[in-house]
């Protein structure tokens, strides 16, 4: 406990200074803001402002990425409550009742518990964060080559049983990934790989490289294609405070949203989405009177909303400890850490101790402004709903345009962001998430070096996987998972999940 | 025969070729000069082709599952037809940013940024007004100007790389 208080106090002591306040502030302000913005999510947005950090220090960098993170996770609520769209797909399930309420003329309040309720969420995020990782940490330095390959399994396996959709399309997706990511120089044989003699591939493919062109172009030719229809809820925002009745009907729903939502996030794959979607779940299931639902209730919003901001918190815990994503987001912070020259894994806890505890104490910062963005500032991020996306798209394009050209000061990078925004959109139209390509892109070489490690201190001998006791519990994991998944009955049920928020 | 869900069908085609081709790059074309191949290594001693080879492998038999299925499937009507692309944005935002991406060393992001906000602006499926756009452009590479070259600093050329202009005009030197 002592020990936990000093390292916050460490953390306090980083996230604290006027320089790092600042950049968590203009983090969370860019985050909301894209956030609140449809039709541009987290990935894009942290790809095309990953140049901008380049001249700060890593620490600063860090904390400013994270708060456009979560800053996004939460403006996309906002969106969802006054126009029926969903910022980010991990607030789909805040439209429902979100949306309901500000057509009841509830609108402020609405916003009202979805900021508090998520700034609870946050602040036990942060102390979770706190108390789990070190322990963790510590664990993860015990693990061989073989367990880190055998956990990298588990973890891409996880994260595409959790997801929603085709479950072998997913697992494709999972391994184009990592092949994409072994384009370029191979470290230990010094050959260059798939790179057909361009000289601009001996480096390999950068991550914002193709988070931009799947995520960013391919969304903007997605949105197009399909014209814009909305109806914005501009007027009479007012309340936004909750009173007593209110508090008392969402405090159960928020820490039941917060619980779910933290415990998610940690598993790979589990993510905003899945703790929103899950907490709606659960209260609709818990309600006296679930025919509310869909109506404007407001648990509807409290719960979700605490849960995305809670899981988009802890799935900071295996980057931290373990150096694995969790989700695309998390891929792209690995790339964002790689560029500021720190090697992600258990060591960043002991070897960076200020930037480990700066970065967890910033999110607790970050939350506290976000509040104070969200409450006060709200007529602001209105304004932004009613700007036209014929207007959105050109910015959002040449942004990306820059941020893609400025990571490496090249210009086929661009070309090559465009052929991925044609082959993400081609992937989005034969209904294949893209989403899995990103994590297995990065996981690729960190896959192929502990796979050769571990086979080269097993002298060629497989089995090592199946002997070391952690590899092994962890391999036994990912195909239990697996066999779960496929079983007919929980098949049902899992589609269950995803489907029942449909209206 | 005819194949029930050509989604399907179609997305494992895809997947099948795209593992089918890093596998064979991986191990090479005997009597191909163009593609030699990489060495393949022995278990303990891994080589650059062993694991794109399997990976390659492992993935062109997922395709061609998710592709039997397809092709197996009940017909699936309406959910399972081929998508239609939507041409008219595809060809103008993406063609907009490859025209950025050629031009930029020699125009200079002033250039390339205002036509690429132009010919994005006319892929507009819902139409466009070429006055706002034309007013759109301006602002926005007035805007990464400011924010990216003189705040960030980031090295984007702004003006074409002729001596003359990057002497006479100040702005452009960032």
């Amino acid at each position: 406990m002592g020990e936990l208080l000093s390292n916050l106090y460490l953390g306090f002591g980083v996230a604290l200074t006027l320089q790092n306040v600042m950049y968590c502030f203009i983090g969370v302000m860019l985050g909301t803001m894209i956030g609140v913005l449809p039709g541009i999510g987290p990935i894009a947005t942290i790809s095309m402002l990953l140049p901008a950090t380049f001249v700060l220090p890593p620490v600063s960098a860090l904390i400013m990425l994270a708060g456009i993170y979560y800053g996004a996770s939460y403006g996309g609520s906002t969106t969802a409550i006054l126009v029926n769209l969903p910022g980010e797909v991990s607030s789909v399930v805040t439209c429902l009742d979100g949306y309901q309420m500000a057509r009841q003329g509830k609108a402020g309040k609405a916003l009202g518990v979805a900021a508090l309720g998520s700034f609870f969420a946050g602040s036990v995020a942060t102390l979770l964060i706190a108390a789990f990782a070190p322990p963790l940490a510590e664990l993860a330095l015990k693990f061989g080559p073989a367990d880190y390959f055998s956990l990298m399994v588990l973890g891409l396996i996880a994260a595409v049983v959790l997801a929603h959709g085709s479950l072998i399309k997913a697992i494709a997706m999972i391994i184009l990934g990592l092949l994409v990511g072994l384009v370029g120089t191979d470290v230990n044989s010094g050959v260059a790989r798939y790179s057909f003699g361009l000289p601009e591939l001996i480096d390999g493919i950068g991550i914002g490289t193709i988070a931009m062109g799947t995520f960013g172009f391919s969304e903007i030719i997605r949105n197009l294609e399909q014209g814009e229809k909305r109806e914005v809820f501009t007027k009479s925002i007012s309340g936004l405070l909750p009173n007593w009745e209110d508090i008392k009907q969402c405090a159960w729903p928020v820490i039941r949203g917060t619980t779910l939502g933290a415990a998610l996030g940690i598993l790979p794959g589990g993510g905003p989405t899945l703790g929103s979607f899950s907490a709606y779940t659960l209260e609709k299931k818990m309600a006296k009177d679930p025919s509310r639902f869909g109506k404007g209730a407001i648990e509807g919003v409290a719960a979700p909303e605490s849960a995305n901001n809670a899981a988009s918190q802890t799935s900071f815990i295996p980057l931290l400890t373990l150096g694995i994503p969790s989700n695309p987001v998390m891929a792209l912070m690995i790339g964002a850490m790689i560029i500021h020259g720190i090697q992600p894994g258990p060591q960043i806890m002991t070897a960076k101790p200020d930037l480990f505890w700066g970065m967890i104490a910033s999110m607790w910062v970050g939350n506290f402004l976000l509040v104070i963005l969200n409450l006060p500032l709200i007529g602001m991020w209105v304004k932004l709903l009613t700007l036209e996306y014929r207007y959105l798209y050109p910015s959002i394009l040449i942004f990306c345009c820059i941020g893609v050209y400025s990571i490496n000061n090249a210009s086929a990078d661009v070309l090559m962001a465009a052929l991925f925004g044609f082959i993400g959109y081609t992937f989005i139209k034969l209904e294949v998430e893209p989403a899995p390509l990103l994590l297995g892109f990065v996981l690729g070489p960190m896959m192929e070096e502990n796979l050769r490690r571990a086979l080269l201190l097993s002298r060629g001998d497989a089995t090592v996987f199946f002997t070391r006791p952690i590899s092994l519990s962890l391999l036994c994991v990912a195909a239990f998972l697996l066999v779960l998944v496929a079983l007919p009955a929980l098949k049902k049920k899992r589609e269950e999940a995803f489907v029942e928020v449909a209206p | 025969m005819k194949i029930g869900h050509p989604k399907n069908f179609w997305g494992g085609v895809l997947f099948a070729v795209i593992g089918g081709a890093f596998a064979l790059i991986a191990k090479g074309v005997p009597g191909l000069a163009s593609l030699p191949g990489y060495s393949m290594g022995t278990p303990a001693r891994m080589g650059p082709a062993f694991f794109p080879f399997w990976l390659g492998v492992i993935l062109f038999g997922l395709g061609v599952m998710i592709a039997v299925g397809g092709l197996r499937h009940a017909d699936a009507g309406e959910a399972g037809r081929f998508p239609k692309y939507h041409w008219k944005p595809i060809l103008y935002i993406l063609g907009a940013v490859v025209m950025f991406g050629l031009i930029l060393k020699w125009t200079g992001m002033l250039i390339a940024g205002f036509l690429l906000v132009i010919v994005a602006s006319i892929g507009n499926p819902e139409g466009y007004k070429m006055r706002n756009v034309v007013l759109l452009a301006a602002g926005l590479v007035t805007f990464c100007a400011l924010v990216f070259v003189w705040g960030l600093k980031l090295p984007l050329p702004l003006c074409p790389p002729v001596e003359a202009l990057q002497s006479s005009i100040p702005f452009c030197r960032g």
